[in-house]
């Protein structure tokens, strides 16, 4: 079998508050194959952007190892980082700044010479459709164009794990089915491996091949979306909300919720 | 693995970014001038009120527009931790700093544009002071903005810093203006200190950046060999490696 594209041991942060002690992450075991789309879900406050954050060396953990596109997290943080693509929730694009000089300045801080970066800008936009907009400063973009290019600023140094926080949140109908079919593309032509997280049910049955839940900083049920509908929901036909809500609790607070471990 | 020399690619790696944002400055003239309108009107609207004052060797020039010069790198310099808190929120940080390449060079690229933007500025003061009156020495004006260099360097660097550990703008603002402004005062940027009361001379002491101050009016006068100008160069020299290494521990510890 080969490597996982990333490997995580009782992966934990705690939080120091005045107020004591906050475990956003409770101790994470997670293998991911090599090409896999994993969907990492959760209710909000799960845990799901500070492992994340973790994962992408901008967090150090308080706890566990991990291994990331070949590399240890806590020992070669710049070898994941080369490795590697983080799309954050907040985007990460200057208003002000054009599309083109963004890509190539994102490849330069990849360490791309200069020719080679503008190459490379070029290329990514192309295969992300976005070509006759590099020269527009990146607030003259629509909401759906916007996320195209802060994926293909992501995509500058071919990573082998691309992360992605909540891709489609804010982005109309249209905009997210076709960032679905993108998201399938970039793991058809070049075998990335992509972690997502969504709270999004319907997101992770499109897309994910496998599902982790997680709640209060830990994951309390994995599977691919039929599996899950099937052990938690009770059969194929039925919704992953259902799976979803079971396996969380959510949605009898007058019942004692079933605890699924 | 911590390398004790900075490699070649800290270098290129401080030289894309300091590329980045100086573009970014350079797209907005509003950015270029920022925070240069105070000095410009202590000089034109405070210095004339000085011309009858006997304020030692030289003109009332040669007292105000060093002091002014420091004044400019002081505010110039720490303020700039406002563009990076944009930047914050937009992600933009985050962002870099999930490439191969270090903080340090994320963060001294900002900082040698902030030093290249505040001399360009300290230049254009320093023309308006000669039109309105202002005799100096070319060596002792260029000492000068060395030091206007030297300290606006590790001020953004501090400034940068401590954006990234406060939560928000208003928070940022309330730190900074809490301890420059006494800082600037008790510096005597407007009238040497020595004018004073001995307990006020003697409080400016303990301020690194009077002796700053000092420095570049002696420059300003030709007494390079006074002895103030090297201590000066020494307390300047001290307090901005102090600055820059705080600066950068903040910025790597950032979250």
């Amino acid at each position: 079998m080969s490597t996982p594209a990333i490997r995580t041991r009782a992966l934990a942060r705690t939080f120091t508050l005045k107020s004591g002690p906050v475990h956003a992450v409770r101790g994470i075991d997670l293998t991911v194959p090599p090409g896999e789309i994993l969907g990492f879900l959760g209710p909000n406050g799960a845990g799901k952007t500070t492992t994340l954050r973790m994962l992408t060396t901008l967090l150090p953990p308080t706890g566990g190892t991990a291994e990331v596109a070949g590399h240890d997290l806590l020992r070669e943080p710049a070898r994941v980082r080369e490795r590697i693509g983080y799309v954050a929730q907040s985007g990460g694009l200057d208003p002000a700044c054009a599309a083109r000089e963004e890509l190539v300045t994102q490849a330069r801080l990849h360490r791309l010479p200069k020719a080679a970066a503008r190459e490379r800008a070029a290329e990514v936009a192309a295969g992300l459709d976005l070509t006759g907009l590099l020269d527009r400063p990146t607030a003259a973009l629509s909401g759906g164009q916007r996320r195209r290019l802060e994926i293909a600023l992501g995509l500058v140094n071919r990573p082998a794990v691309l992360f992605l926080d909540e891709p489609t949140t804010g982005l109309d109908p249209g905009a997210r089915a076709g960032l679905w079919d993108l998201i399938r593309r970039i793991r058809a032509e070049h075998g990335t491996t992509i972690f997502l997280t969504t709270h999004y049910l319907d997101e992770a049955d499109a897309l994910a091949d496998r599902v982790v839940v997680v709640d209060a900083g830990s994951v309390v049920a994995e599977g691919s979306p039929a599996d899950l509908k099937r052990r938690y929901a009770g059969g194929p036909t039925a919704s992953l909300q259902d799976a979803f809500l079971a396996i969380t609790g959510r949605a009898a607070p007058a019942d004692p919720a079933p605890v699924a471990i | 693995m911590p390398r004790l020399l900075p490699d070649a690619r800290l270098l290129t790696d401080t030289g894309v970014v300091f590329g980045r944002y100086m573009r970014a400055t350079l797209r907005s003239k509003t950015n270029m001038f920022f925070g240069m309108l105070q000095p410009l009107l202590f000089l034109a609207l405070f210095g004339p009120l000085l011309t009858g004052f006997g304020l030692g060797d030289g003109s009332s020039w040669q007292v105000l527009v060093p002091g002014l010069l420091v004044q400019l790198a002081l505010l110039g310099g720490s303020f700039v931790g406002l563009g990076i808190m944009m930047d914050r929120t937009l992600g933009v940080i985050d962002r870099m700093r999930v490439t191969p390449v270090s903080p340090l060079a994320l963060l001294l690229g900002r900082t040698l544009r902030d030093a290249v933007q505040l001399l360009v500025q300290s230049v254009l003061l320093v023309l308006l002071g000669l039109a309105l009156g202002l005799r100096a020495p070319l060596p002792g004006v260029l000492l000068g903005l060395a030091f206007v260099a030297v300290l606006a360097t590790a001020l953004s660097a501090l400034s940068y810093g401590l954006a990234m550990h406060v939560r928000s703008t208003p928070e940022f603002a309330a730190i900074t203006n809490t301890a420059m402004l006494p800082l600037m005062l008790l510096s005597g940027v407007l009238l040497p200190m020595s004018l004073g009361p001995g307990w006020l001379d003697a409080v400016s002491r303990a301020v690194p950046f009077r002796y700053t101050v000092d420095a570049v009016r002696e420059a300003f006068l030709g007494h390079y060999t006074s002895g103030t100008v090297a201590l000066g160069t020494a307390v300047t020299l001290a307090t901005a490696a102090a600055c820059l290494v705080a600066g950068a521990r903040m910025f790597r510890s950032a979250r």
